[in-house]
């Protein structure tokens, strides 16, 4: 049985107060150093893409090619990590300051940021965790639940993991049309798909150009080392922001829900859901900057609009909560947790169900035609 | 010097030109060349004016007056027109409008502001007490009816009250620059003698001009004045009998402004009265009970406010603003508030009355609030 339901109502309304009440501290001494933290970060960031993209202009010579190389990929790291996903949270909006907002900022990365937006701050922020609601898990390619239906596609589960991995931003990017629902469920038609492509497409459009065609080609003849430069900063982009995402949900331990939990959902039953659904991982400053502070991926999903560089600091304050009330708090080294998550992709891979579950054999399922996912049937939590 | 002079200008509209080119564009998608300019020079922008804070000067106690020198987009401004500046206190943008009280003859492009620290304005207070020096704001172009005409005016009656000087204060410095030949009568109120800004600078001004004439007026038994006590007729027909004659620019807190025009009224020189309101803190209003209305402002759409969240209040007046949660986290119904204050459901925290974004889904309505949906 999970923990979930092993709390009295009161008990998840005091959880709820005693982390309304850390947001409410922090929130109240929000100021000068956010946004001198905020600001100083985008500083450093665009030298750092000044200077990756201005060594790489010299990339015939191989020190420079790799430096470029390692400015670029960590100016886009950071562009996307610790700035964009967290301006686009509304971590800073109160600053009023309309280049550090989430209602007009864009990142180094071909998913716009209105689809972003909608997607991951309101469908993933909002049902973490939650099964058919949370596109997340699996972002329509993966099977990343026990609970989801096993098809003969998911055979290919580490396979794919590794293909979106190396190709993140433009599956994040199509993220939102949901293209599995035309491609193998068959319940959008292509028109529609096109339709929403369109303004993806743009922006799609837009990077490529910049990153494949102009930047390389200010270099004349040494075209193909910005190119190859580009190439290799944005898959090492794409590598590290997908681990890094799916180690925030995907080790073994973390728990993902029916629907049915978020009717009538409390605020503390929100908050605990929260805290259940994501996991940490340890480690410097530096992995913390690097991954945007997601290394904090729980306190991140119970205050995703607080400025990310408090996570820390309020961390051992959620962990004790979690230890007064007997709830797990998922953390551990980075390379344990990615190692976790490979296994349950591997695991995943080949069909079977939470334990009581019946576990169907490959001849089975394999005559089975795949439910569309809206009939999907989740095992409630009570029986796992 | 002339040669260098042009090379230099050349060079730096050549410099615009690359930068707000198409290929600097996409260079620069998707954050814009802007944004790569300010992280090497807060001053360099390809079209937003920004200005270095150059002096601070406290003329008077309670007073700041602040020398500016904008970037090369500065377009420079009529007399009595305002600007908006905007500065950043506590990591918080704050913007607020002042009038430039300098002549627009200067000759160093520079722009003078000058503000009085109330004793609840938050902007005042810290350019009067923590401005410095070197710090750079940034400024909108300038904006305002109440200006100057180009066709300078021969009679001209400058009235102002407090801090309202500073537009007038632009008119007859720039017309003193200009030489006007035609007289100027310069009507000042002030509570007290050593609250008037600008005392020194004016009463030296009239002392070289013969055409304008300083009448001070000070309240509160204060008798280092001309004239004393609040306006009033009589003071018009001692100090200026011929004000019917007059174009007049009148500047001032609201009640003294509308002394001025209820008499302008009667006498039906209207015409004649041009005027810039002050903008007063919106009143205190009780934050717990539902007052006011909810204006939609874009959608043209007006409710009594109900005391829900905004997000249902727009609802249920028939709009479809954008949301998502429901719950404050994910920002979709983020929408401009353009007056007006509103309480956070989650802190209880009563925002302040400036045009700011808020969540509409956990902002409750604090007396009446416009809203740009
Ligand atoms: S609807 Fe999500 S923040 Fe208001």
């Amino acid at each position: 049985m999970s923990i979930f339901n092993s709390l009295t109502a009161e008990q998840f309304d005091s959880i709820g107060r005693e982390l309304d009440a850390i947001r409410n501290r922090e929130i109240a001494d929000l100021g000068e150093k956010d946004a001198k933290y905020i600001r100083t970060l985008i500083k450093r960031q665009r030298q750092l893409e000044v200077a990756g993209r201005g060594l790489l202009m010299a990339g015939f010579l191989p020190p420079a090619w790799l430096a470029g190389v390692a400015c670029l990929s960590a100016s886009k790291i950071i562009d996307n990590m610790e700035i964009g996903h967290n301006v686009m949270h509304g971590q800073y909006d109160w600053m009023g300051d309309p280049a550090i907002n989430s209602q007009t900022f864009d990142w180094d990365n071909t998913c716009t940021s209105k689809a972003w937006k909608h997607t991951h701050n309101y469908e993933h922020h909002t049902f973490t965790n939650v099964l058919d609601k949370d596109h997340d898990i699996g972002y329509g390619i993966l099977r990343m639940s026990e609970d989801q239906e096993w098809e003969p596609r998911f055979l290919l589960n580490p396979i794919l993991a590794g293909v979106l991995a190396t190709f993140f931003q433009h599956f994040v990017a199509v993220q939102s049309l949901k293209l599995e629902d035309y491609l193998i469920y068959k319940t959008k038609t292509k028109e529609e798909v096109k339709a929403e492509f369109k303004p993806t497409w743009k922006k799609m459009r837009k990077q490529l150009f910049k990153d494949y065609l102009l930047f390389p080609a200010l270099a004349g003849p040494f075209f193909p080392f910005v190119f190859a430069g580009n190439v290799t900063a944005n898959l090492a982009r794409n590598l590290w922001s997908s681990q890094v995402i799916y180690n925030g949900h995907f080790p073994e331990e973390v728990e993902q829900f029916p629907e049915s939990v978020i009717e009538n959902e409390t605020r503390g039953q929100w908050y605990v859901r929260q805290m259940l659904g994501s996991a940490n991982f340890e480690g410097g400053p530096l992995m913390h900057l690097m991954s945007g502070n997601l290394s904090f991926q729980i306190e991140h999903h119970l205050f995703p609009d607080l400025p990310a560089h408090r996570y820390a600091k309020i961390s051992p304050e959620v962990r004790a909560i979690c230890e007064k009330y007997g709830l797990p708090y998922n953390t551990g080294p980075f390379f344990k947790q990615s190692f976790s998550v490979w296994k349950r992709i591997f695991k995943l891979a080949l069909p079977g169900k939470r334990k009581g579950g019946g576990k169907g054999t490959l001849a089975t399922v394999l005559n089975k035609k795949p439910a569309p996912t809206g009939e999907q049937v989740p095992i409630s939590r009570k029986a796992a | 010097m002339q040669q260098t002079q042009t090379q230099a200008s050349r060079f730096h509209s050549g410099v615009q030109r690359v930068l707000r080119s198409r290929v600097a564009q996409v260079l620069s998608y998707p954050h814009g060349v802007d944004r790569y300019l300010e992280v090497m020079n807060p001053m360099w922008s390809t079209g937003e004016v920004r200005a270095r804070v150059e002096q601070v000067q406290h003329l008077t106690a309670d007073s700041v007056t602040l020398t500016l020198r904008p970037n090369q987009h500065w377009q420079g401004f009529i007399p009595g027109q305002f600007v908006q500046l905007t500065v950043e206190i506590d990591g918080v943008r704050h913007t607020r409008c002042y009038s430039p009280a300098n002549s627009v003859h200067n000759g160093d492009g520079t722009i003078e502001l000058t503000a009085k620290a109330h004793a609840n304005g938050f902007v005042s207070r810290y350019l009067r007490e923590q401005m410095q020096a070197g710090q750079v704001v940034s400024l909108s172009q300038s904006g305002g009816e109440f200006a100057l005409p180009a066709n300078r005016p021969e009679r001209v009656l400058l009235i102002s009250g407090g801090s309202g000087i500073t537009p007038v204060m632009a008119m007859l410095r720039t017309l003193c620059d200009e030489g006007h030949s035609g007289k100027i009568t310069f009507l000042h109120y002030a509570n007290r003698a050593e609250d008037m800004i600008y005392a020194d600078e004016l009463a030296e001004i009239a002392a070289r001009h013969d055409n304008v004439e300083l009448v001070r007026c000070f309240n509160g038994g204060d008798t280092a004045g001309e004239l004393s006590g609040l306006f009033c007729r009589e003071h018009l027909l001692e100090a200026v009998p011929d004000y019917a004659d007059a174009d007049t620019f009148l500047c001032g807190p609201p009640p003294m402004m509308a002394a001025v025009e209820a008499l302008w009224d009667e006498e039906g020189l209207d015409h004649r009265l041009n005027k810039e309101h002050f903008t007063l803190a919106a009143p205190q209003v009780d934050s717990d009970s539902a007052e006011g209305e909810v204006r939609f402002a874009r959608s043209e759409t007006l409710v009594t406010n109900n005391g829900a969240n905004l997000l249902e209040q727009a609802e249920a007046a028939g709009l479809k603003p954008e949301s998502g949660c429901r719950m404050g986290i994910c920002y979709s119904c983020t929408c401009r508030k353009t007056s007006g204050q509103v309480r956070d459901l989650r802190t209880g925290k009563v925002s302040s009355g400036d045009e700011q974004d808020i969540q509409l889904c956990v902002s409750v309505p604090v007396g009446t609030v416009t809203l740009d949906i």
